[in-house]
């Protein structure tokens, strides 16, 4: 045998383990409630357009909902894995392949072609599939739906329905249960149904999910957003506070207590997709060593760019009326240089140790930080900053950034790439949050004692691409910035060697060269070094 | 530059490797015939079942060994001449030494059964068995039925892997109850019923006859010795235990008994030899262990501690407080200090056993019936701390004191329903009516 898999290029039967007749119901009903988006996208139609969009709807999450009972029900509770990595879909066959060009082509047209998804130009009626979303979005909000909407929709839909798969799938585990309907709960509240109420009690507050911090909404410091929250009162005023308070105060507090997990596996939209409709490609996420060294270049840059990209654009807007505001130019420049240093040196002051070569590569990164902040501010005229448009710099971050990379390449990608790479190699705050859990946190995976045999199944089930197998098999606990704390690694495990855990900062890191079982003198000559 | 030859890449073998190179500089070769590079054994269900690609059993990318200037030859042993100190391959080659480490494992148990070595009849230990599986049970329309002679560990994993891929599976264990001669009553009930569960044909007390052969030289049935009843099969598993795999150094002057003999600094009777893991045999057991410890953990301990003696400090190997774990189906087990079942269970030994309704989850507590010192527990269905009963039996706590922790060993993930209070309480009913 050789290791090689051998995809079949079938299309009608790739897969090496057969699925039930009731499940192959169910393919189809899901499969009818996206032909019927796809009429619609071409154009069709239809009469009553409310009627078939819930027809829609309803047949996509029904179908997912009766394929997820068939598979999980049917049997024992317990980890459902088997055949992973033989279904084309899921271990980068051809439909794996086949979903990923679906899914990349939707993005691209989602962000820079919305008008062929039907989209009406200047106030013109929708067409096609918007025009399709038109009843819900009145229904909601009183207005026709935007390609926004449709999205929001949908990546609604997706959460629902493949967290009730996710929570079948995992029933035995009440951790991942609870932390789903979290997703769940936060995904359809904040980030789909209060935002539409908010614009039903005040049409001119900007779009605002009150979960999503800066930098992942990287537009909520815009000019736009900004004058939008301060042109309605306390309400605006409140809520760009809220936004402000989020970062600089709940979010470390929560990180502290908790670890990133509280928001990039239990609250976030993206977290929330990548863990249920995802979660069949979680295992594609690469774990080698070079993986790693991409991911905290990238990831380091994009948290780079939108500090500067926010920072500029706020300066941009903050020249126009200097005298009357008390926040001019230098001082915002001040501030925000005054902040990065201050916690530059706290870190040292307390972390200086520990990160070793690492702290020069913070250093290094703190003073470009602040050089080009600088050059900035003395090169920058009322709309230029580095003789460039501070807007050009902002729409950059957008395409390339907010849309492209956790777009195009975050989600589209799933079947090619593993569900979180946007969350691993672009997110900006999973960076923040990442440094805090490293750092600053009572959060880690213990690793029971002696137990793992370094199977690999922990490594396997990481979205994130973190070598679980590498920390556990020392015997030495897992504290790395990028875990998410989704837990999986800990519930495929065997032999109960991992358990996610919030306990004291002291020993939390704790390599060892001899594991427990062993004789306690050995022990103890080795690991005292 | 000494040069340290390691024959066998398992757990052992690269533990040992790994750790001549943090002490020392010399030369380490690994010698296999099985693969290019260290996997986790254990894991090799995983990939028949398609959780894991073979690859990602590889604990170490292939990069690795170069970096820590680990020489890695394929190639199969055949004779060691202790006297040159020289190994020859079956490929025609030979290789010098200066130490020489044996570390090759198991390899499954055939007790002569007729028909044992047809095509279609394989172990589950080295890779080439996962091979030979693939081949001959790649789904239920090539391998209608497959029959499992030997109810340990390895047995009811080749049921879980043949069960992923929906071939049907008749188990035939030779004790009254699977795995007793190690599990206590009531645990060992319990993965009865849990097996069957999982639609498994599992038949206690049952013996392989024969194997049938059709006109190909292939499986064709079994017959069961009690009943002389024959089954239709394609595929026999044997998982009857596994024994050293030591036959190549039988001829040499290395002193063998059933593995390669040893004392406590993991030497043979020729200096400059030594065995670590499954294929080592103790002169005397250490406490209640066996003579041959097969298990991942105590391997990997070995290869600690001799890297040790081989880097100049000479120390005995000395294990801790004895733990295994393993999964039976769904159900994780996992054991520290002793517990005995059916097999060699002291005067002394006395059992609390407590079993959750729902029949997937249980603990049995061991302790000396005089003395009411905490001797071990075996859990089922609940994770516990490694640590926290490594600390209680170093302290020689008792019972009660443990009865009444049990809180402080939980290591089930956050949210999971907790049970101490119901074991709790069961244990102290139990006390009142004795």
């Amino acid at each position: 045998m050789s290791n090689k898999l051998n995809h079949s290029m079938s299309l009608a039967k790739p897969d090496a383990l057969d699925i039930t007749t009731k499940q192959k119901v169910a393919l189809a009903i899901g499969i009818i409630g996206l032909i019927i988006l796809v009429l619609a996208l071409f154009n069709t139609n239809f009469p009553n357009k409310g009627l078939f969009l819930t027809l829609s709807l309803v047949s996509i999450a029904l179908g997912t909902i009766i394929y997820s009972r068939e598979a999980y029900l049917t049997k024992l509770e317990g980890i459902k894995n088997d055949g992973q990595w033989f279904k084309s879909i899921s271990s980068r066959g051809v439909w794996g392949w086949v979903l990923g060009l679906i899914l990349t082509g939707f993005y691209i047209v989602l962000y820079f072609y919305p008008h062929f998804l039907g989209l009406g130009k200047d106030g013109a009626e929708n067409t096609g599939l918007i025009s399709l979303f038109d009843p819900l979005s009145q229904l909601l909000s009183g207005r026709n739906a935007s390609q926004w909407f449709v999205y929001g929709t949908l990546y609604t839909i997706a959460i629902l329905a493949f967290g009730y798969k996710f929570i079948l799938k995992y029933r035995h585990n009440r951790y991942q249960q609870i932390r789903t309907v979290s997703v769940m709960f936060f995904q359809l509240g904040f980030a789909f149904l209060i935002p539409e109420f908010m614009y039903v009690m005040n049409s001119d507050l900007p779009y605002y999910d009150l979960k999503s911090m800066w930098p992942l909404n990287y537009y909520i410091f815009d000019e736009w957003s900004v004058n939008g929250f301060l042109s309605n009162g306390n309400i605006g005023l409140a809520l760009i506070l809220f936004g402000i308070i989020t970062i600089f105060v709940i979010s470390p507090i929560l990180t502290y207590k908790y670890g990133k997990r509280w928001y990039c596996s239990w609250v976030c939209g993206c977290g929330g997709l990548a863990e249920t409709a995802g979660d069949s490609f979680r295992h594609l996420s690469s774990k080698k060593m070079s993986a790693w060294k991409i991911e905290r270049w990238l990831i380091h840059l994009v948290l780079v760019f939108s500090v500067v990209m926010t920072t500029a654009m706020v300066y941009t807007y903050l020249g126009y009326d200097k005298n009357d505001f008390w926040l001019t130019r230098g001082l915002f420049i001040t501030l925000v240089i005054g902040f990065l240093t201050l916690v530059f040196a706290l870190v040292m002051f307390f972390r200086g140790k520990e990160l070793g070569k690492d702290a020069k590569y913070g250093a290094i990164g703190l003073f470009s930080v602040i050089a080009i902040l600088l050059i900035m501010h003395f090169t920058g005229t009322t709309d230029n900053v580095f003789y460039i448009k501070g807007s050009s710099l902002r729409s950059a971050y957008g395409i390339y950034i907010g849309s492209i990379f956790s777009g195009v390449i975050g989600t589209g990608f799933y079947p090619i790439l593993g569900s979180r790479s946007w969350c691993r190699f672009g997110c900006p705050m999973a960076a923040i949050l990442g440094f805090q859990q490293r750092l600053f946190s009572k959060f880690r995976i213990t690793t029971n004692g002696g137990q793992c045999i370094s199977c690999g199944n922990c490594s396997n089930s990481c979205e994130m691409g973190i070598d679980v197998r590498h920390y556990a098999q020392k015997g030495e606990n897992i504290v790395r910035s990028s875990c998410v704390g989704c837990g999986i690694c800990s519930a495929v495990c065997p032999r109960g060697v991992l358990k996610l855990e919030n306990d004291s900062m002291k020993g939390r890191i704790n390599p060892t060269e001899v594991l427990l079982g062993n004789d306690v003198d050995l022990m103890e000559l080795v690991n005292q070094k | 530059m000494e040069h340290i030859v390691i024959i066998g890449n398992g757990i052992s073998g690269v533990t040992l490797a790994r750790h001549i190179r943090k002490l020392s500089d010399k030369k380490i070769t690994i010698v296999s015939a099985e693969t290019d590079y260290f996997f986790s054994r254990t894991a090799l269900m995983y990939i028949y079942m398609g959780h894991m690609k073979f690859e990602h059993t590889q604990p170490y990318e292939d990069w690795f060994w170069k970096k820590n200037r680990i020489n890695l030859k394929k190639g199969y042993v055949k004779t060691v001449e202790t006297k040159s100190k020289t190994l020859h391959f079956a490929e025609g080659d030979i290789l010098q030494y200066d130490k020489l480490v044996i570390a090759t494992g198991s390899k499954p148990n055939k007790f002569g059964w007729p028909g044992q070595d047809l095509d279609g009849v394989m172990g589950m230990y080295h890779k080439q068995d996962l091979e030979n599986l693939e081949k001959h049970a790649p789904n239920k329309d090539v391998c209608k039925r497959a029959v499992i002679v030997g109810g340990g560990l390895i047995g009811i994993e080749l049921a879980e892997m043949l069960n992923s891929r929906s071939i049907p599976v008749t188990f035939l264990v030779r004790e009254s109850s699977f795995w007793n001669g190690v599990l206590p009553e009531g645990e060992s009930e319990m993965i009865n019923r849990h097996i069957k569960n999982h639609h498994i044909d599992l038949r206690l007390s049952t013996n392989l006859k024969e194997i049938k052969s059709d006109k190909n030289g292939k499986v064709k049935s079994v017959i069961i010795e009690e009943t002389g009843e024959e089954l239709d099969c394609n595929v026999v598993g044997l998982t009857a235990g596994v024994s050293p795999n030591i036959n190549f150094i039988k001829d040499s002057e290395i002193e063998t008994g059933r593995g390669v003999k040893v004392n406590r600094y993991l030497e043979t009777n020729i200096p400059d030899v030594y065995a670590i893991g499954d294929c080592a045999e103790q002169h005397d057991p250490i406490g209640n262990r066996r003579p041959i410890e097969a298990v991942w953990y105590t391997g990997r301990m070995m290869g600690e501690t001799l890297a040790q003696t081989i880097c100049g400090n000479r120390i005995a190997y000395k294990p801790g407080h004895w733990f295994n774990s393993a999964k039976f189906m769904d159900i994780e087990y996992q054991t520290y200090g002793w517990v005995f079942g059916g097999k060699g269970r002291p005067d002394h030994e006395q059992h609390f056993h407590w079993k959750h309704a729902d029949d997937t989850k249980c603990i049995t507590v061991a302790y000396h019936k005089d003395t009411k010192e905490f001797l071990g527990i075996n859990t089922f269905g609940i994770r516990m701390r490694h640590e926290t009963f490594d600390t209680w039996l170093t302290e020689k706590r008792d019972v009660d004191y443990v009865m009444n922790h049990l809180p402080e060993a939980n290591f089930d993930p956050e949210f999971y329903s907790k049970f101490e209070n119901e074991i709790l309480s069961a244990y102290n009913n139990q006390l009142q009516t004795v």
